[in-house]
């Protein structure tokens, strides 16, 4: 091919236009990686002795022993559904006045604030941090774990689903206090069937979550399979261990098949 | 639904009877079920802690105020340790699920029959086990330490990303594809030409977000030993240290604040 | 009898959308409401059933001041004034029975209408509107399955079950292919006429307004600029509504219509809704 004029060169354009701004972004992640890298102990010693202990739980994963420790296994997974079956229900229950309050176009602005302030609080702890706060006021066991859980599905349940009442179409809500219909009446007939698809999908979600926060709840003492895995791992019994993960994996698996299902049916 | 009655009175019910009756069964239904798990519950909570937890929280609030702010000097390192938990996790992850995402993506898997379902089970277990139980598996195989938190962290977070991004692929523009291997591209440059720039900006959004969730679960991993703040936090408790404990939640609200504030910015840049 | 004293709207950002608007509607008229996109027409409707809240002035419906009502008030006036909407407004994923029961909801209690348990009376009539706007058959489709016009036609069935004294109507047409546009605007017409109801029709289209309505008010920044009968719209008086244009094909003029008034209705109609002629013809001759 024939170039008129002068050979022109072409390379792709970077991604930050800015050079100074480039050049500072790489140096200083170039930087941060290194200290960061550099901060973290390794002691080889260890890590090779634990190299043959994570093959001992490879093999427990792989020969899980559901037997042994049947009871404490059956005790601690049933706390963990019904922790999980109660605190969706609860939360989501609460999460639905919660969102109202936290959807602009609905709700008057004392309240939607005050609604707001409730799910940034539920949503920055992790539920390990609320879990243990709820333990030191309602004693150790699953009533705790379920009013954490609880507390989170709140917050969880009203942000999104107060998104997605701002995000409805406001004719509709319009047509209906056009009416005169009542502002109950109006959050029935306009809003209500404009987001239930997915008040649902977000439901079912959090039944997934909520089972898998449930298993963890109990290492700080607060109810459901977290407290049983917890002490197979202090007494290295891997098996056991593995048959608990196991089990975790196949009620997750098995909420999320269902959960699919659902909400195809639901759209 | 049904429009019943002759042609004289029109009746009409959103359901019919059945169905209403059918309707009404499943909520009842529900409701018990839920009765029933509260029961569980109630039969092994001690009530009398229960009725006493209003004194309790005021008690255990009187006892965090004021919080001793000079013990915040011994919180930098553990917390320079969290964010390298939740950062080098994330990157470890994101370079583990990307393979694992176009296994999992049913356009792009090598074969169906035989990578998909593994990628698929990789996927769920990862997500479906909490960072914190997998800080407690490495915490028992490599010993406590910052690196089972980073390992904790990567586990956890390659079910999410890898899930996020192959659902990202799977909806990639097929004919962009078609386009670039119709010029006779080898499937390198069909996926560097024709995927990769389709899904990077989802991509991005996706490491970006689970970077902020890594950095609120980092803060917990000490619990179980697994490095971070959580260590000073668990110490704090056990020696019923609230004063010190009410700090450390302060920079954890902090510290969540400061990473949301910067991934909504991230991710604003990217769209 | 419908009676506006200078209403006026001003929003936060600070446009004022109505500047006075002094506006006497009988009963039984039905009347358009012309003028430029921004003119207000939609805030004037929405202002007489405080979807917005006027800032000043007066708006009475019959012997009641709208203005000064409280929530509850409000509401039972709402009752009085059936609205129907450009984009028809029907909550989609809700039955037609649904959404023409929801002209009812200023009438019943919550519990009853959240069981969907409407007094024998209400569903009768119901039926019976939908048996006059031709929709019988779809009582129990999903509004979203329905096409434009018959939704439309649930809009003014839903905004009739209210049983009104008047119809504030904004833009019905908008949305609508020009044959069925015309079917809607009988539709609403002849169901006032049959029920002595007033109306406030929106509309862009002028020569659909000068077709169906008595009376028609030109809008424009706030302002009636224009109020009359059909027949007096001249190309001067669009000229204040709507500015500087050539209106000479938009108009329906009076000889026309004396000499043979269907053929005239058609063609003013069907040039509104197309484009100019000339226009036609250049386009021929070019390809």
């Amino acid at each position: 091919m024939a170039v008129a004029g002068a050979r022109r060169s072409w390379s792709p354009p970077p991604l930050i236009a800015n050079p100074w701004l480039r050049w500072a972004v790489v140096i200083g992640a170039a930087i941060y990686l290194y200290l960061a890298l550099n901060s973290v102990p390794l002691n080889w010693a260890r890590i090779l002795d634990g190299l043959s202990r994570g093959w001992l739980f490879v093999k427990g994963f792989l020969t899980p022993d559901f037997v042994s420790r049947h009871e404490e296994i059956f005790e601690g997974l049933l706390e963990s559904v019904v922790m999980t079956v109660v605190s969706t229900v609860l939360g989501v229950a609460l999460a639905l006045p919660v969102a109202l309050g936290a959807a602009k176009n609905v709700a008057p602005w004392p309240v939607y604030y005050l609604c707001r302030a409730f799910i940034a609080a539920s949503r920055t702890f992790q539920e390990v941090i609320i879990a243990i706060l709820f333990v030191a006021m309602f004693g150790f066991g699953p009533f705790a774990g379920m009013l954490t859980i609880t507390f989170a599905t709140i917050g969880f349940m009203a942000k999104l689903l107060a998104e997605d009442i701002e995000d409805i179409d406001r004719s509709q809500v319009e047509a209906i206090r056009a009416t005169g219909a009542s502002w109950a009446q109006t959050v029935n007939y306009a809003i209500q069937p404009q987001v239930l698809p997915r008040l649902i999908g977000l439901s079912l979600y959090r039944v997934d979550i909520n089972f898998r926060e449930s298993a963890v709840v109990g290492i700080v003492g607060a109810g459901g399979i977290g407290a049983t895995l917890n002490t197979a791992f202090d007494r290295y019994e891997y098996s056991v261990a593995g048959a608990i993960l196991l089990l975790i994996i196949g009620i997750v698996m098995a909420c999320e098949y269902t959960s699919g299902l659902i909400r195809r049916r639901v759209q | 639904m049904a429009t019943g009655g002759g042609e004289g009175a029109r009746t009409w019910r959103r359901r019919a009877p059945k169905r209403d009756l059918a309707v009404w069964f499943g909520w009842l239904l529900g409701l018990l079920v839920t009765l029933e798990c509260f029961r569980v519950i109630a039969d092994v909570t001690i009530w009398e802690f229960v009725w006493d937890a209003p004194q309790q929280a005021g008690d255990l609030f009187s006892r965090m105020v004021p919080p001793r702010w000079p013990y915040i000097d011994r919180l930098w390192l553990p917390l320079w340790d969290t964010i390298n938990i939740a950062t080098l996790g994330t990157l470890l992850a994101i370079v583990m699920a990307v393979p694992v995402a176009f296994c999992a993506a049913s356009n792009t898997t090598p074969s169906r029959l035989l990578v998909r379902p593994v990628a698929l089970f990789i996927i769920v277990a990862s997500r479906s086990i909490n960072s914190l139980i997998w800080a407690l598996l490495l915490v028992s195989i490599i010993g406590p330490g910052v690196l089972a938190g980073i390992i904790a962290i990567a586990l956890r977070s390659i079910g999410f990303v890898a899930k996020l991004l192959y659902e990202a692929i799977e909806e990639i523009d097929t004919a962009q594809v078609e386009a670039v291997a119709a010029t006779g591209a080898g499937p390198g440059q069909v996926l560097t030409y024709g995927i990769v720039p389709q899904i990077m900006p989802a991509f991005a959004g996706i490491s970006v977000f689970r970077w902020d969730i890594n950095i609120r679960e980092s803060t917990v991993l000490g619990l179980v030993g697994a490095g971070g703040i959580g260590l000073e936090l668990q110490a704090s408790i056990s020696t019923l240290a609230w004063p010190q404990a009410s700090v450390i939640f302060l920079l954890i609200l902090g510290t969540v604040l400061v990473s949301e504030w910067v991934s909504a910015r991230i991710r604003h840049a990217i769209i | 009898m419908l009676e506006l004293k200078g209403l006026e709207k001003r929003y936060p950002t600070g446009d004022r959308a109505l500047r006075g608007v002094d506006l006497v509607v009988p009963q039984g008229q039905v009347m358009a409401l012309i003028g430029p996109s921004g003119a207000g027409k939609s805030t004037l409707i929405r202002c007489i059933n405080r979807l917005v809240e006027p800032t000043a002035g007066s708006v009475r419906l019959g012997d009641l001041e709208l203005t000064r009502l409280g929530a509850r008030e409000l509401r039972r006036a709402r009752r009085r004034m059936g609205m129907i909407f450009q984009e028809y407004a029907l909550v989609e994923r809700l039955s037609v029975m649904e959404n023409l029961l929801s002209g009812r909801l200023g009438y019943v209690g919550f519990w009853r209408s959240w069981f969907r348990r409407f007094p024998a009376a209400d569903i009768a009539q119901a039926f019976a509107i939908l048996d006059r706007v031709g929709l019988t058959e779809f009582v129990d489709k999903r509004a979203d399955a329905l096409s434009g016009g018959q939704r439309q036609r649930v809009g003014i069935a839903r905004a009739l079950l209210q049983d009104p004294d008047i119809l504030l109507v904004d833009e019905p047409t908008a949305s609508l292919d020009p044959k069925t546009s015309r079917q809607i605007m009988r539709l609403i017409v002849e169901l006032c006429e049959e029920r002595g109801l007033a109306a406030i029709i929106n509309i862009h289209d002028v020569a659909l307004a000068q077709q169906f309505a008595r009376r028609i008010v030109g809008l424009r920044m706030g302002e009636v600029v224009y109020d009359g009968p059909p027949a007096d719209l001249t190309a001067e008086v669009l000229t204040t509504i709507y500015g500087e244009e050539d209106w000479s094909r938009t108009i329906r003029r009076e000889d026309e219509e004396e000499e043979d008034p269907e053929a005239a209705r058609d063609g003013t109609a069907e040039e509104a809704g197309g484009p100019p002629a000339p226009d036609r013809e250049r386009l021929a001759g070019m390809t």
